[in-house]
């Protein structure tokens, strides 16, 4: 049965709406296959505005790879904004995608990329506009499975209730998985329903149905233990890693909306994974082992990006670019393929480091040297060794004098407050830091036009991270650290005005600490602010802390458990976490070491350069480190 | 830091990126197009930016101003608000080679998304391109509204010596008059519907030539003239979109703003 485009009914809505464009589709390299000659069809949904969605990388990838399959169509959908959803409401027109506009309810995956905690409500606004029952208990044979990702859904426990499934890691290869069970289950004319199909999918032991899983409870609130309620289901579910990036050069053709987005440039994945070991980073963790993708393809996919798109701007992505094993090379080789072409590079997520003052050199050829960012993320020498930023304060000072030699006016460094053991001295020494980073800059350039900008934010604990079992501090302490950094900065003549001071209060980090280590019990909170009105949670217009806390103390009225015991509560070796019975490879008793390394002030090393420290990850998963270098370099273009 | 190119009268040196200087325009080619369909949507800066990547992507050597953020020379003419329609747009791309204005349409089209279709390119010649649109020629299509009420609406409008209207801009409501800059008004039938196919609903369809003025007077201003004066109130919002720009004259219709690059003159 064809299903039919929505566009006409919305049509008539749009001139009453802020930046109508956003809700109309037709991106350069979008795609609308045929609804009746594909058998499985994908809405995959950012859970945020399309500002915001659109330039992900996650979904660009999965909606590229699912268009190409044959009998597969992926279409995309968005958060609506609140006055796109009143008059959706009132004129009874569904949530809907952008590609065809047909309404998300028709298809037979919802697929939602959580980057962040904070679209949890967001999820709710679109499963109602399309009238897909919140409890996944509740959906019937016509209801979408609803299927989350990203890296959020390593703890998907708060939204267990709203998803039918999860799945953990690259996502790549496991949509495609997905798929063909689908295809094969529809084509055996969908036997036994979605509860079947659901079973088919857990029986892989790659995607997780939390309905198959009973979770219970000590009497003072803790897990007692997770286990499978039917036969069939693994007792752990886990995570998935492409190995041979070379082998996935997506996105091939990026899509380029004609409304203003966050990222307006095309962005490459130079490598996945990091091996850092920065203790309170869930991405570090999460993503092992490091994964290059060689110079060469980096060099043929920026190539065919910027002629598909005609974006001027290139962004080299990873979570430490500098560390690729050629970045030298790739850095130069770019340059030189560009140099007069209006094309500007960019190198996000670089470390302390004075190799990087020659790579931003090198991307900022003939240009003007405006800022670099570095992120020390702690205040003092204890702090570094705590969170394993293998930083000291000559790294930085040497580092900053390189840049402020070579040209740059502005260093904007990057902290967080509220670390684990954390007192105020570790945060007060941030401004004795920037006072000696203006000084450096000054004495190396005898100027004094030069400027730092200090940003800092609060920390929230997160699964499958050493930090799992810290308690988070809480929003007061943080706030008044925060506050006499302040004056501290500010009360400084010679160098005050130098410094910038940029900061994000401690409240919403006490929401994100509940909705990152909560567990079931939590989606009742998230169902409760939402029905109160909660919606974009990542907007700090639209965020509500004392909506947050007074949905919790309704919801959570008859548990033993409260926003403290989720947040501000340590926990002890041996509680089950939420998460244990989702694997990320890593193993227990490492993190937990790791913890206590953490607390004791020893760093560890990264095992690109030094041998193995058994973090589980490789044996378990079954994948090794891929590095260069290749010695392969990028060759100039031929001009057509 | 190199060469003072950029040095003021009496201020200091002004740092200059290292490198050469950018190429200099060549030649300056005038487009017109069109924002069509549900690409009515785009607002200016949507329009500006799509155009910029569609430039690169077509290959087009458009020139660059000098400095330390390079903007490709594309400037804009008069751009219709986000949600009309214009079958009447205009650019125009300084280029650092001589263009085929030909290929370049055919080049810049293919490479724009469906929906801003470049119509018309010529080889600019002396003159400012914004000055010679003067004027516009808009039609607004009003579904469910009354024939014999907007015809006499229209009457008194055009009957009215002036006809203050309210708008809030971005300095708060501001008054003005919507009736002198109304050169011409008329309500028209509606064409080319083929014999024996029934319009679904009636539509009443307005076609004007407003002067562009200071402050603009637009479509939905001159609506709400009608409003005013005759108590003209369509029940739901106008679809509308501008027809044609360029030069006034006597006759009432914009005339073609590209005459005289084709021409070849000089004035």
């Amino acid at each position: 049965m064809s299903v039919e485009s929505l566009f006409p009914r919305l049509e008539p809505l749009l001139p009453k709406v802020q930046k109508p464009i956003q809700y109309v589709g037709g991106e350069l390299n979008s795609t609308v296959k045929d609804w009746d000659e594909a058998t499985v069809r994908w809405a995959l949904m950012y859970p945020d505005a399309y500002e915001v969605g659109l330039p992900n990388q996650g979904v660009q990838i999965l909606y590229e790879i699912l268009n190409e399959l044959p009998e597969t169509l992926a279409e995309r959908t968005y958060a609506v904004w609140p006055d796109l959803e009143a008059l959706m409401r009132s004129e009874g027109v569904p949530q809907f995608t952008v590609d065809g506009h047909r309404p998300v309810r028709a298809f037979d995956v919802l697929g939602v990329s959580f980057a962040t905690e904070l679209g949890y409500t967001n999820l709710l606004t679109a499963l109602d506009l399309a009238g897909i029952p919140l409890d996944a208990v509740d959906r019937t044979d016509e209801d979408p499975i609803v299927l989350a990702g990203g890296h959020a859904a390593f703890n998907p426990e708060p939204i267990a209730d709203f998803l039918d499934a999860a799945v953990l890691g690259d996502g790549e290869q496991i949509v495609i998985a997905i798929s063909e069970v689908l295809r094969e289950w529809k084509g055996e004319g969908s036997p036994g329903g979605r509860d079947e199909l659901l079973l088919r999918l857990a029986s892989t032991g790659g995607v997780y149905v939390p309905k198959f899983y009973d979770v219970e409870y000590h009497p003072d609130g803790r897990i007692k233990r997770v286990v499978p309620n039917r036969d069939g289901v693994p007792t752990r579910v886990f995570k998935h890693t492409v190995m041979d990036l070379d082998e996935w050069p997506y996105p091939k053709k990026p899509l380029v909306p004609l409304a203003e987005t966050v990222h307006e440039r095309f962005s490459v994945e130079i490598f996945r994974g990091c091996t850092r070991g920065c203790r309170f980073c869930q991405a570090g963790m999460i993503t092992r082992p490091v994964r290059e993708r060689s110079i060469t393809t980096v060099g043929d996919m920026v190539e065919a990006g910027i002629r598909e798109s005609g974006f001027n701007e290139v962004g080299l992505l990873s979570l430490s670019s500098a560390d690729h094993s050629e970045i030298a090379d790739i850095t130069r080789g770019l340059a030189d393929r560009y140099e007069g072409t209006q094309t500007g590079l960019s190198l996000p997520s670089t470390r302390v480091d004075a190799f990087n003052i020659d790579l931003a050199n090198e991307l900022s050829r003939n240009g003007r040297r405006s800022g670099l960012t570095f992120a020390p993320e702690g205040g003092s020498e204890r702090m570094r060794k705590v969170i394993n930023k293998m930083v000291t304060e000559e790294d930085l000072i040497r580092t900053v004098t390189t840049a402020y030699s070579n040209g740059w006016r502005q260093v904007k460094l990057y902290f967080m407050c509220g670390l684990p053991t954390e007192e105020d001295e570790d945060v007060l020494g941030i401004a004795d830091l920037a006072k000696k980073v203006i000084k450096a800059g000054r004495d190396a350039t005898g100027s004094r036009d030069i400027r730092c900008t200090v940003s800092i934010g609060g920390f929230v604990p997160k699964p499958h991270t050493p930090f799992q079992w810290a308690a988070q501090s809480d929003h007061e302490t943080v706030d008044r650290r925060l506050r006499a950094l302040r004056d501290a900065l500010r009360s400084d003549k010679e160098y005050g005005r130098a410094i910038g001071y940029r900061y994000h209060d401690g409240k919403p980090s006490i929401v994100e600490g509940m909705l990152s280590r909560g567990d079931r019990r939590v989606g009742r909170v998230i169902r409760a602010v939402w029905e109160d009105g909660g919606r974009f949670d990542g907007w700090s217009e639209h965020f509500s802390f004392e909506r947050w806390m007074a949905a919790a103390e309704r919801a959570l009225a008859d548990v033993p458990v409260d926003v403290d015991w989720y947040t501000t509560r340590e926990r002890d070796e041996h509680e089950v976490l939420p998460w244990d019975h989702l694997d990320a490879g890593l193993d227990r008793e490492w993190l937990w070491q790791d913890w206590q390394d953490a607390v004791n002030s020893v760093e560890v090393e990264d095992c690109r350069w030094t041998p193995c420290y058994d973090c589980g990850v490789c044996p378990t998963m079954g994948t090794e480190i891929q590095i260069g270098p290749t010695g392969r370099k990028l060759l100039p273009l031929t001009v057509i | 830091m190199t060469i003072d190119r950029h040095r003021k009268d009496d201020g200091p040196l002004k740092p200059v990126p290292d490198g050469p200087a950018p190429e200099p325009t060549v030649q300056r080619l005038r487009v017109r197009y069109a924002k069509r369909g549900r690409l009515r949507f785009t607002s200016h800066r949507d329009i500006s930016r799509a155009v910029e990547r569609a430039v690169r992507r077509a290959g087009i050597p458009v020139a660059y101003s000098a400095g330390f953020n390079p903007h490709p020379k594309i400037s804009y003419a008069g751009a219709a608000p986000t949600g009309v329609a214009s079958e009447a747009e205009y650019l125009e791309i300084g280029v650092n080679r001589p263009c085929d204005p030909r290929r370049v349409r055919d080049d810049l089209d293919a490479s724009l998304p469906p929906g801003l279709d470049v119509l018309d390119v010529v080889e600019a010649r002396d003159g400012n391109l914004a000055d010679r649109l003067e004027g516009s020629m808009w039609e607004l299509r009003l579904p469910g509204a009354d024939p014999g009420e907007a015809e006499r609406a229209v009457k008194e409008f055009l009957a009215a010596g002036l006809v203050e209207v309210e708008r809030l801009t971005k300095k708060g409501m501001r008054r003005f008059d919507a009736r002198q800059a109304v050169r011409w008004l008329a309500v028209v039938e509606e064409p080319g519907i083929p014999a024996g196919q029934e319009t679904v609903q009636p539509c009443v369809i307005l076609r004007m030539v407003v002067r562009h003025e200071t402050p603009a007077v637009r479509p939905d201003d001159v609506l709400m003239g009608l409003r005013l004066v005759a108590g003209f109130a369509p029940p739901s919002p106008p679809a509308v979109t501008r027809l044609a720009q360029g030069p006034l004259d006597a006759t009432g219709e914009p005339a073609d703003p590209f005459a005289f690059d084709r021409a070849g003159g000089d004035r």
